[in-house]
């Protein structure tokens, strides 16, 4: 290198010194304000009226019952949602079928689709007025205003996360593995528990814990069609604006510490996950296998 | 096994892939399909193995007609263009897994004894507890092959099996494969675009087009006896003249071949680069060089003849020849097609 001479240019195109702070400065102070003052203030007000309250506020029954619903919640719609996702991607990624690009669209709808939006049109599936609303109440079946509304708008919303992680990696993969086990014998069960899984499993779990997370923290879709009833349809985000409503800031916050307790392990797992390859950042060397010279 | 394609048609969608294809291979023989992208060589080998289905015409495994028998219960060993070795499993639980997954139960220890045989059948002992990212091309490329024997098929079927390889690696498992072909005496077919692969490797070769067979034969036969432009073109390096036929001989360019027996009129006069020689002095078709490619065996020559032709040819290494210099082009042999 004979550019000792030029030793303030900088080492890369629009890497200067100046551009370089001004960035980073900018990016830390918007990432505090933000993020990190928020976060902080939920951790600072759930305590400030002292350990008790907190944990009056946890152990209250209505708390309680919204975090039991939550759960609960997030047990049925998150599997729901993961055999919905690896079925999807599994059918648009291996298989050519007439509107297949149209299920490609379908799936991505809940993301652009504003959760409330959701909310209303399961009103009027589902409500007294609308589509199915009176045959459901002649056979006596409760949807809105009750669990299974709650159930399935959390659904409607999380339905693409599973999908969306893995239809990129498995059309990456192609179809030549599956081809190959069967080809030497393999039922379609055994191909995909011991060669398409093992592949995927990684950005499945994946999938599954961005998933969760969202289920829990549903918030716009779930409270057009819970009905907000205390200790019945309330779940641990509809609990917290409805504390917050009722004056009681220290309890509200205690709750949504509770999210942001649950939102810390998500990222935890997040990362974990990506340490193993899952995500968008893909293994190109599992991916294909190039020319090499022999050894 | 003998093998049998009887009127076979593939269509995908719009694009009739491989239109009335008719052939039969021996028992224990080794074939190649020869063909441009395009040709329809995949599609042949995947109906054979069961991967695709045929459209039209039948498929006979011997006497049984096996147009209809899955993948899986076809036997038939595949080994795929990139080898679609399982990334999660070892060397040794990919050859194995056929004989896991197979509806004939085998005792594990026999699983395991029959691993290591075919290890040492494709000369990859000791590297049965490597994953496929830790092994070489050449060496994923024998492991494919121990995995597609395992499940002892009756069909041997390779797609391309060199194409992802360097040149090197190439020209040693050819010979490799053909030895093992020996050894096992198995129907073997296998897909090639690469002309020097399926002369040196195959018993036949069937040379492909537009879905169809265009010619059929053992190496001998289709390079010393091809029956089209297309042919000769796709065998090798050809140099192609304008030539008139009369009375039973070509002209061209100032050069005249014997054509036994051919029609008056328009044609083609195809010539190998072996084929043409340079002299200073005439008769033959004068030219001037272009260019000229130094190889470690021979002199390649670029030539133009005066009416704008575009010749190759060799010369030998001691040569003197120059670009630029003034000369004629003689023909030792070549062939002529009717236009």
């Amino acid at each position: 290198m004979g550019g000792m001479a030029r030793g303030k240019r900088p080492p890369r195109v629009g890497d200067g010194p100046l551009v370089r702070r001004l960035l980073i400065g900018l990016v830390l102070i918007l990432g505090a304000f933000l993020v990190l003052a928020p976060l902080l203030i939920i951790g600072v007000e759930a305590f400030s009226r002292g350990w008790a309250v907190f944990r009056d506020t946890i152990a209250h029954p209505d708390t309680q019952h919204a975090i039991l619903l939550t759960v609960f919640t997030a047990m049925i719609a998150v599997p729901v949602n993961t055999a919905f996702g690896v079925a999807a991607a599994w059918s648009i990624t291996k298989f050519d079928f007439w509107g297949k690009r149209f299920l490609l669209v379908v799936i991505e709808i809940p993301f652009s689709v504003s959760p409330i939006v959701a909310g209303v049109a399961y009103l009027f599936v589902y409500g007294l007025q609308g589509l199915f609303g009176p045959l459901l109440d002649d056979w006596g079946i409760k949807i809105l205003f009750a669990v299974p509304g709650i159930i399935l708008a959390s659904m409607f919303v999380t339905a693409p996360f599973v999908a969306r992680e893995l239809i990129p990696l498995m059309q990456a993969q192609g179809r030549d593995l599956e081809e190959a086990a069967t080809s030497l014998g393999a039922s379609g069960w055994r191909t995909f528990f011991s060669v398409t899984l093992p592949n995927i499993k990684w950005a499945l779990l994946y999938g599954v814990v961005l998933c969760n997370a969202r289920v829990m923290g549903e918030f716009g879709a779930v409270s057009v069609v819970s009905g907000n009833i205390r200790g019945q349809t309330n779940t641990l985000p509809l609990h917290i604006e409805l504390l917050y409503h009722d004056y009681q800031a220290a309890g509200a916050f205690a709750s949504a510490s509770i999210l942001a307790l649950i939102a810390l392990f998500t990222i935890i797992a997040k990362v974990a996950l990506e340490r193993q390859g899952a995500g968008r950042v893909r293994r190109p060397a599992l991916v294909t296998q190039p020319a090499e010279k022999a050894s | 096994m003998k093998i049998r394609l009887d009127h076979v048609v593939k269509t995908f969608d719009t694009f009739r892939a491989v239109r009335d294809v008719s052939l039969d291979i021996e028992s224990g023989e080794l074939v190649a399909l020869l063909g441009p992208s395009g040709s329809g060589k995949t599609t042949i080998l995947r109906m054979v193995a069961g991967l695709e289905y045929a459209d039209g015409g039948h498929i006979y495994f011997g006497d049984h007609d096996a147009t209809g028998i899955p993948v899986r219960d076809r036997g038939v060993g595949f080994v795929f263009q990139h080898y679609a070795l399982f990334p999660h499993m070892t060397v040794a639980e990919n050859i194995a897994f056929g004989m896991k997954v197979s509806k004939v139960k085998r005792e594990k220890t026999a699983i395991a004894a029959r691993v290591v045989d075919l290890l040492r059948l494709v000369r990859l002992e000791g590297l049965g507890n490597r994953f496929p990212a830790q092994i070489s091309g050449g060496q994923r490329q024998r492991v494919a092959l121990a995995r597609a024997l395992s499940v002892d098929p009756k069909v041997l079927l390779l797609d391309e099996p060199f194409g992802a390889l360097d040149a090197n690696v190439r020209h040693d498992l050819r010979r490799w494969l053909r030895e093992i072909h020996r050894e096992l005496g198995i129907t073997t077919i296998f897909v090639t675009h690469d002309q020097e692969e399926a002369l040196d490797l195959a018993d036949r070769v069937v040379i492909l087009k537009d879905g169809q067979i265009v010619q059929q034969g053992t190496p001998e036969e289709v390079c010393r006896n091809p029956q089209s432009a297309f042919v000769m073109k796709f065998l090798g390096d050809a140099n192609m003249l304008q030539a008139q036929v009369r009375d039973g001989r070509a002209y061209a360019s100032g050069a005249a071949i014997e054509v036994g027996g051919m029609a008056d009129g328009k044609a083609e006069l195809y010539a190998r680069p072996a084929d043409l020689d340079w002299s200073a002095h005439g008769p033959g078709i004068a030219a001037s060089i272009d260019r000229i490619l130094d190889r470690p065996d021979s002199r390649r020559v670029l030539a133009t003849t005066e009416n704008g032709e575009h010749l190759e040819f060799d010369v030998e290494p001691e040569r003197p020849v120059r670009a630029n210099e003034r000369g004629f082009v003689t023909l030792r042999r070549a062939r002529v097609f009717a236009v």
